[in-house]
């Protein structure tokens, strides 16, 4: 018997990031915006 | 939600600040006790169950808030958000954190700090969402909260549902691409696994749980009460808005924090990490009286940034540590546990800051120094934290789960 490793597709893992990362930068970036109150 | 009959000003019926305070709380005690009941139960499991039960739940209390909502019933929404969502809470925050540890063995600070992390950012989509979506829901004669919940519970739960999906456990043997176990393992770090009910009887578990409670309970002080103590030790000069600026700050430095210390814990061992947290903390919280004294806004601010950094910092190193101290197998369930003393810490940080503050100034102190002696106080916390974390030793033997030989120098010596 032999082990196959499975690679989890580049597409997969670029939309899974994706699928993550965009509302976190969305979130990020409105809370700088409101932080940025601090400096004015 | 205080105003859910009066639409511009509050109208009789409409529900206290003190009695939407309960919420909160609610849901803080059912994380811990979630945690700590569905521990061994999420980690024997696996995390796709865990992740589907906490989307469930969590949805769930979504809708059944906004029945509260609907019908204007306190007790629908302290069981939806408070209870519902607390226990989905505790359960979802364990869920990926041994699975994390599995994927990355050489870099387990790093995997928690992901997790975590994922907690505290989670605050930085909810926030603006929310506050976008009551804007849109909003009508003349309603604040939209009714419709926000429900959408909120829509949204969560697909996202939800996509993690739990997509969330695998690696092999029994996986390892990443040229790793290699140390031959030698380090002190503290074992490379054996003690059961969850007997990792609670040992010392090095309360060891933690103090060293956690410490620290999150200097965080949550300041982090719960840094909009009011800016304005007021510089009255003037940091407004309301530049104090929400402020606030919004912290909660980015708390994300990062979360992932950074963790990430440095891989390389300088938790241990040290804990000790930076507690000498760097109490020069920092003996700094933050001196800023206010002499008016320095960037010294104060610069204090509260690594302050918070140390508190996200402490939640996402502490699964790693009790990972190097009981091994992974319980990790999960271990770390479930551990969570109680975030409850406790939820108690005590905001008395501490509040209840000191006000003796103060009944006593005469002016406001701008009320909150002095609450910060020494907090650097004292932090000492007991510094003893705590020197006495945590690696766990005695006797504890380990029998046929655990699972990494290089076990099984090297077990072939001698």
């Amino acid at each position: 018997m032999t082990d196959t490793i499975v690679r989890t597709p580049a597409w997969k893992v670029a939309a899974a990031w994706i699928f993550v990362g965009i509302p976190l930068l969305m979130g990020v970036f409105q809370t700088l915006l409101n932080a940025m109150k601090l400096f004015q | 939600m205080t105003k859910l009959q009066g639409i511009n000003e509050s109208a009789a019926g409409d529900w206290k600040l003190t009695e939407l305070g309960w919420i909160f709380s609610i849901a803080m005690v059912f994380l811990g006790l979630s945690a700590a009941i569905f521990g061994r139960w999420v980690e024997e499991g696996g995390p796709r169950k865990a992740m589907f039960t906490a989307g469930v739940l969590w949805a769930s209390g979504f809708f059944v808030s906004a029945l509260g909502v609907k019908f204007h019933n306190i007790w629908l929404i302290y069981f939806g958000y408070g209870f519902l969502g607390g226990c989905a809470l505790g359960i979802g925050y364990i869920s990926p954190v041994s699975t994390l540890i599995k994927w990355f063995p050489d870099r387990p600070g790093m995997a928690t700090g992901m997790a975590i992390m994922g907690f505290g950012g989670g605050a930085m989509i909810a926030s603006p969402l929310s506050v976008w979506l009551m804007a849109k829901f909003a009508t003349a004669t309603d604040v939209g909260v009714l419709n926000t919940f429900i959408t909120l519970g829509c949204v969560y739960f697909l996202f939800m549902m996509v993690g739990a999906t997509l969330v695998r456990v690696p092999a029994k043997d996986w390892k990443p691409d040229g790793y290699v176990a140390p031959a030698q393992p380090k002190k503290l770090i074992t490379t054996n696994s003690v059961h969850v009910y007997d990792a609670i009887k040992t010392p090095q578990f309360w060891l933690v749980w103090i060293v956690l409670c410490a620290n999150t309970t200097a965080g949550i002080g300041v982090l719960g009460q840094a909009s009011a103590m800016s304005q007021e030790m510089f009255p003037g000069v940091i407004t309301p808005v530049a104090a929400a600026g402020l606030v919004g700050l912290m909660s980015i430095f708390n994300m990062g924090g979360r992932f950074c210390w963790a990430t440095v814990s891989d390389f300088i061992g938790r241990k040290n990490t804990y000790f930076t947290f507690f000498i760097l903390g109490i020069c920092l919280y003996i700094t933050v009286p001196f800023a206010a004294g002499i008016g320095n806004v960037p010294l104060f601010v610069f204090c509260f940034l690594i302050i918070v950094s140390m508190y996200g910092g402490g939640f996402s190193t502490v699964p790693a540590y009790l990972k190097d101290l009981f091994g992974v197998r319980y990790v999960g369930a271990i770390h479930g546990f551990v969570l109680t003393a975030w409850s406790a810490a939820g108690i005590f940080g905001p008395v501490l800051i509040n209840y000191i503050r006000e003796y103060n100034i009944n006593h005469g102190i002016a406001q701008a120094q009320a909150y002095n002696v609450t910060m020494y106080i907090m650097a004292g916390l932090l000492g007991l934290g510094f003893v705590c974390n020197l006495l945590i030793k690696a766990v005695d033997k006797r504890h380990h789960l029998k046929a655990e030989a699972t990494s290089g120098a076990e099984l090297a010596a077990a072939a001698e």
